[in-house]
């Protein structure tokens, strides 16, 4: 089945690296990781972390404070860079407030909010009238919050697909595009540091106690990060010189809750679908941002996915070395390192990777390297077996 | 946007114990009885999976068996949708943050994430196509089947809507302090077919009074339970009746489903 190509144009992001475009350009050319000793509250695990300054100093507007949380919080740190606002109205101008839809993606959203309220009990153990979950802790609030600050009145809905959720947003935007139920869409993904995720993963082994190190002889689990981006999505009529969305697939691992099929059948598919979705060949794509969580068992799994659909010669690497895993976000974050990769020509390499593992086989790039490209791929797989990947490609 | 066609309807919910049970509470020639949800068995997975399961994930899976129990198919796409998804295992989490060195469980912390119904029953059935978990606050339903919808049309295959809510534990009950369990499920295709039982038109933007219950107790159950908002589009079908309905959609918004039977 083919779709009609979407244009990106307005993207931003905001992450360990600092808010904006040019932060996480500039940290990715100097090979700067935003990685740093967990310092978040009172957490004792040792473990690198990826974290946002600036949030606790940030306050939602006096008209939106139902919404105050440290993600929501992150959102509107986020929209204030790269003009991302500014090109909002000028859509909202073009098509109306009500012909945009937003597209959210979001692992825990504001459960940091209700881990709060839980430890503050009054004498009676009983939660504080000033939680507010419906507009803090549950998924819809992300979107919620984008939408009235936004002012936007279009479709709208969030995913949570745990890590794949801003990846599957931009599918998701590009079939509501082509069924013409919106004339743009916004597309995101916030997720934040919370206790759930820290402990969460601690307890199943995944966190590692040193720098993550993707696809390494000596990787032994994930760095927790936290981040936020938002993209604004048109039809192809739209016109502009950015990079376009051609396609994706989306498929199941139909296998286990948190451990992905040892041969990455479900990964596998996924890319497979946005190939044949885009009718280009594996051999066309210049780059792929691996999922590359550093876990033993996902990068094996997802290696052997890569070498079934491409072989060993795409350049590919996973940028969690940089960022951590913005878990919710990671779609969003790194199908925009992967636009950055085809409008700069910067392939960025898997940042702390030392000792590729000798069991691996894909491409993975350790240094960054210079190269223009046409076509380039983004995977996000998560819990569940929830796989999806997006087939990125700029004008020829 | 196109129109869908209906082919395979599961309910689960307090006196609701199957889409053929509700189908004749619906069409009148019963009455309903409100009473508590009974114990969940879903056979579907098997027992060492099933024992990690939640109530939450026990009542998709049962919607989701008695959708399959009638037609068999080789692969659906999915799309899952919750207000608020599984609220005990944040409780579950929760609480444990509280305690010294923070224990939280692996397997409620893998249950935690909002597709975990999903993931379970994508390892139940075997389907390996793409799988969505969504969340659209009181107008859920409406959100999923009008994603289920633009799926069907636009990648012209079938999909399995599923639309499920459960009450919150106690000590956040007071947040949401008439919620009920319900799930449903559905199967649309993009086009007609010999098992196909209405034809669903959707309409979105419009403003106008949501679609009632008659019956007051099956009124209580969709006023205040997401998922149950597919009530009066059931009882459209299980009466086999064409009807224009307004469902809630986002926050003050709605969206109107025409439905023509297809026999």
């Amino acid at each position: 089945m083919l779709i009609s190509p979407i244009r990106i144009t307005a993207y931003t992001l905001t992450n360990a690296l600092g808010s904006g475009v040019d932060a996480s350009l500039h940290a990715l050319q100097s090979r700067q990781s935003g990685l740093r000793p967990c310092n978040f509250q009172d957490v004792t695990l040792s473990t690198w972390i990826g974290r946002v300054d600036g949030i606790e100093e940030q306050s939602l507007l006096a008209t939106l404070s139902r919404f105050e949380c440290r993600n929501n919080r992150l959102a509107y740190l986020a929209l204030q860079a790269d003009d991302f606002c500014e090109q909002i109205n000028e859509a909202v101008n073009r098509y109306g407030a009500n012909r945009i839809g937003v597209f959210m993606g979001t692992s825990t959203s504001g459960i940091g909010a209700t881990e709060e309220a839980y430890r503050h009990r009054d004498e009676d153990g009983e939660l504080s009238n000033d939680f507010q979950p419906t507009t803090t802790h549950v998924i819809y609030s992300i979107t919620d919050f984008v939408r009235n600050y936004l002012q936007l009145k279009g479709v709208a809905l969030t995913v949570s697909t745990a890590c794949s959720s801003s990846a599957k947003v931009f599918a998701t935007a590009q079939r509501y595009l082509e069924a013409g139920l919106c004339d743009a869409a916004i597309v995101g993904g916030v997720d934040t540091l919370c206790l759930t995720t820290l402990y969460g993963f601690n307890s199943l082994d995944l966190v590692s106690s040193d720098r993550c190190k993707p696809w390494d002889t000596n990787r032994n689990g994930i760095n927790i990060g936290e981040g936020a981006g938002f993209a604004l999505l048109e039809r192809e009529q739209a016109g502009g010189d950015g990079a376009r969305l051609l396609g994706y697939g989306e498929s199941s691992d139909a296998y286990h809750m948190s451990t992905p099929h040892p041969q990455g059948m479900g990964a596998a598919l996924a890319m497979q679908q946005a190939l044949a979705q885009v009718a280009i060949s594996a051999d066309e794509v210049g780059y792929i941002n691996l999922h590359g969580t550093a876990t033993p068992t996902n990068d094996a799994a997802e290696d052997a996915a890569v070498m079934q659909v491409f072989g060993d010669k795409t350049p590919c690497s996973s940028t969690k070395g940089w960022t951590g895993h913005t878990l919710g976000a990671a779609g969003v974050i790194e199908a925009i390192f992967t636009l950055m990769a085809l409008e700069n020509g910067l392939l960025p390499c898997s940042l702390n990777t030392e000792q590729r593992d000798e069991a691996l086989s894909a491409n993975v790039l350790l240094e960054n390297k210079q190269q223009n490209i046409t076509y380039a791929m983004s995977n996000s797989f998560g819990f569940g077996g929830n796989n999806c990947s997006l087939l990125f490609g700029r004008d020829l | 946007m196109k129109p869908v066609y209906i082919e395979a309807i599961g309910v689960i919910g307090p006196g609701l114990e199957s889409w053929q049970q509700a189908t004749a509470i619906l069409a009148g020639d019963c009455e309903y009885q409100a009473s508590e949800l009974s114990a969940l068995k879903p056979n579907m997975l098997k027992p060492n999976e099933r024992r990690r399961t939640t109530l939450t994930i026990k009542l998709v899976l049962q919607a989701v068996q008695d959708a399959l129990a009638s037609n068999s198919y080789d692969d659906l796409s999915t799309v899952f949708v919750s207000s608020d998804g599984d609220m005990d295992v944040v409780d579950r989490i929760c609480q444990a943050l509280c305690l010294p060195g923070r224990p939280v469980s692996p397997t409620f912390f893998h249950n935690s994430v909002h597709n975990a119904p999903a993931g379970y029953c994508s390892i139940a059935t075997g389907f390996h196509a793409a799988s969505t978990s969504l969340s659209g606050l009181n107008g859920s339903f409406a959100v999923g089947l009008l994603d289920a919808a633009v799926q069907a049309v636009i990648e012209q295959r079938p999909v399995m809507l599923v639309s499920y809510d459960t009450p919150w534990p106690d000590l956040l009950s007071r947040f949401k302090p008439q919620r009920l369990p319900f799930g449903m499920a559905l199967v649309v295709k993009p086009q007609v077919s010999e098992q196909s039982l209405a034809e669903l038109t959707l309409l979105p933007g419009v403003a106008d009074e949501e679609s009632q219950m008659a019956d007051n107790e099956l009124e209580q159950l969709r006023a205040n339970t997401p998922a149950a908002c597919s009530l009066p589009l059931l009882e459209a079908v299980a009466q086999n009746r064409a009807a224009r309905l307004v469902l809630p959609y986002l926050v003050d918004e709605q969206i109107a489903v025409e439905i023509q039977p297809c026999n």
